[in-house]
């Protein structure tokens, strides 16, 4: 294991102005450092937009090009369709990506647009679980439980009563040739992820899931242990899709316990106080359990 | 080579002269023809282009702006309630400085849901950053749209142009047209090659955040560009005249103004409804005459104050209202004579909304209000 998975290609280059431990400038480089120089970028409005290209600087090394906070898929398929008619699509990959407001909620539509048009572009939604940008409001991606600004903890709350919404699935569901899961807690895996993807002609999705110390109000140098948690909790699968079909999921050998996820983070603090907290906690790991079932997370022996 | 043809289809036609590489659109009243027009173009064989069906004019829009940042021209169309959706790639388009064109074939906004014409549309997006030229007639549509894209490619200008053709009026109406050959179209129009593009060879950031420092720079050389399009747009229509023995275009045409004492300004094809209605006064010795407003964005201001500056009566014909206010058109001209010792009597009328028929009657009606005292503000033909 001496490969370098951060070189000094720059293609991510560092000088921007994301907070300390954010998961989504390492996810960022990750993806970018796998992708290598003949990519071409698009990237829906939000924090990594804005903390990477603020002008005159920026910190992309690639062809990059920002539009709107719901059209990153579309301005994508026209970058496509652009390097198709000039006869370039063998050559040079595109990405798209987006937060997971811009991929999940506003940007669903197009994103769903690209995939069902069959565009050759890798998608790759950097979920940190909130509007960030606009200040750790709830998202489609928001935890159930979780205290947002626009989904407080109060009196009469525990925080967003939703459900995180399923969009590897819903990507798999237009049966596109890969659709997947993964973490900046395992960067080897994001990467293999990334290259595997791009080795695959059509459609591509690539969930990301990415800390954030500000929303998540945790300390900035827990970023990679509570992305870890998140997966070893079972909060957050790691799986594989192949036109529709499941075909890998991360196995756990010991799962542990959703609290040890759950107790670092400040947006969950409201979970830790009373007795009512103990039973939501409780709905939490049932989330978990579900997963584990679902996605067959458990390693046989 | 003349030939009688569908508005729709001969606009159609004309773009395929033009060689899009990227065609993206959705489907909405008026403007479909054009669209499937192409869309049989490109499926016979007969263009070679990307033709990408979206789910939506957002996406429309967008597809053909990142196509346009990768180095290849595009075309789209659109309608009404299609070109508000577009709204926010639209003033992004402009400020990304990215030479594109779009019909937009002149519908009226809802509610209630109408489907007929107006310029409700393309007026509601003239603060965009877009060009916008309006037709008289289906073949000064066509010949817009070749000149078009030789704007919006200049890299003096690299600002986006909307032909804006009324909906049913022009796009469903069968004319003769006089269509170029390939040969000539690609004479005049150099292939596609901008400023900046996306290329891995030499990367550069597109969309960038411009703080408070640098944005207000950005909008006010958009508006410097705006009066090197005033330059262009005549020298373009004049190349045209050359290339195409045809004069169409320009900024604004002067039909009978010279000498008269009223002038009626409009734009679109209801100018040759005023045109007719000119005519038969004339024969009654009436010194009255049309202005024809091609270009309102940019706004030609000298080209308008130089044709009415010498006119007792103005009254404006407008098929656009900024509810609450006056047409567009109205406060437009009202703001150039600030300051100017030479001002005629400046009326304002309404007319034809939602596809109401504009009669000669109806045109008679507003030239007689016309006055010193007279409406700022009048919807004529009015059913209460
Ligand atoms: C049409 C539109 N609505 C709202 C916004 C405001 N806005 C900008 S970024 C953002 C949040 C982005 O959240 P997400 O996509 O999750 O990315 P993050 O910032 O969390 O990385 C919002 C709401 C916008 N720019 N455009
Ligand atoms: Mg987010």
């Amino acid at each position: 294991m001496t490969e370098k998975l951060i070189t000094e290609k720059k293609l991510f280059a560092c000088g921007h102005t994301a907070c300390a431990g954010c998961g989504q400038s390492l996810g960022a480089r990750l993806v970018l450092e796998a992708a290598g120089p003949n990519t071409i970028v698009t990237n829906a409005t939000g924090c990594l937009e804005v903390f990477s290209t603020r002008y005159p600087e920026s910190s992309w090394g690639v062809p990059w090009l920002h539009s709107l906070f719901e059209n990153s898929a579309a301005i994508a398929s026209g970058v496509e369709s652009a390097l198709k008619h000039l006869g370039k699509i063998d050559t040079i990959r595109v990405i798209s990506q987006g937060g997971d407001g811009g991929t999940a909620d506003i940007g669903l539509q197009a994103l769903s647009g690209m995939m069902e048009r069959g565009h050759d572009i890798l998608y790759v939604c950097y979920d940190n679980e909130a509007y960030m940008n606009t200040g750790i409001q709830r998202s489609g991606l928001t935890p159930f439980d979780t205290n947002t600004t626009t989904s407080p903890a109060g009196k009469i709350s525990s925080g967003n009563p939703l459900p995180k919404k399923n969009m590897v699935e819903i990507c798999a569901a237009h049966r596109i040739p890969y659709a997947a899961s993964s973490s900046v807690g395992f960067p080897l895996d994001v990467q293999s992820k990334v290259k595997k993807a791009l080795s695959i002609r059509g459609p591509k999705y690539l969930h990301l899931h990415v800390p954030c110390p500000l929303g998540w109000r945790h300390p900035s140098n827990l970023t990679i242990n509570i992305a870890k948690l998140a997966v070893e909790t079972a909060l957050f699968p790691m799986v594989e899709y192949e036109y529709g079909k499941l075909v890998s999921s991360r196995k756990l050998v010991t799962i542990k316990p959703v609290e040890e996820y759950l107790k670092p983070q400040g947006r969950f603090a409201h979970l830790f106080k009373d007795e009512k907290g103990k039973q939501e906690i409780a709905k939490i790991q049932q989330i978990a359990n579900q997963n584990i079932e679902y996605y067959n997370l458990k390693a046989t022996k | 080579m003349k030939e009688f043809i569908e508005g729709s289809y001969a606009i159609a036609k004309i773009i395929k002269l033009c060689k899009p590489g990227v065609i993206s659109a959705y489907p909405i009243t008026p403007q479909t023809h054009i669209v499937e027009g192409l869309a049989q173009i490109v499926a016979d064989g007969e263009l070679k282009s990307e033709f990408i069906n979206v789910e939506s004019e957002h996406s429309a829009a967008s597809v053909v702006l990142g196509a346009s940042a990768a180095g290849v021209r595009a075309y789209t169309a659109t309608s009404s309630q299609g070109l508000l959706l577009m709204t926010e790639v639209l003033f992004n388009i402009a400020g990304m400085r990215l030479p594109l064109v779009l019909t937009c074939a002149n519908r009226a906004i809802s509610a209630p849901i109408n489907i007929w014409n107006d310029h409700q549309d393309s007026v509601t997006v003239r603060d965009s950053g877009w060009i916008q030229l309006y037709a008289e007639t289906v073949q000064e549509a066509c010949d817009l749209h070749i000149q078009a894209y030789k704007i919006t490619e200049d890299h003096n200008i690299q600002l986006p142009v909307m032909i804006c053709i009324d909906g049913y009026l022009l796009t469903h109406c069968g004319e003769v047209v006089d269509m170029p050959s390939q040969g000539e179209v690609d004479k005049f129009l150099s292939p596609f090659s901008p400023l900046y593009k996306l290329d891995v060879a030499n990367p550069i950031t597109m969309g960038v955040l411009g703080d408070p420092d640098c944005y207000m720079e950005t909008r006010y050389a958009i508006q410097e560009t705006m009066k090197d399009v005033l330059k262009l747009i005549p020298k373009v229509a004049g190349d045209f005249e050359k290339a195409f023995g045809r004069l169409s275009g320009g900024l604004v045409e002067k039909y009978k103004t010279d000498d008269a004492e009223k002038i009626l300004v409009a734009k679109g094809s209801l100018v040759g409804t005023l045109k007719d209605v000119v005519d038969d006064l004339r024969t009654k010795g009436v010194k009255i005459g049309v202005l024809k407003v091609v270009s309102h964005r940019p706004f030609p201001e000298d080209a308008i104050f130089d044709a009415l500056k010498k006119a007792k009566y103005v009254g404006i014909v407008e098929k656009s209202i900024s509810l609450g206010a006056y047409g567009p058109l109205y406060t437009d001209i009202k703001a150039l004579f600030q300051g100017k010792k030479e001002s005629p009597c400046i009326n304002g009328f309404v007319i034809g909304l939602g596809g109401r028929d504009v009669t000669k009657e109806s045109v008679k009606e507003i030239i007689d209000q016309i006055s010193e005292f007279g409406p700022t503000n009048k919807f004529i033909g009015l059913k209460l």
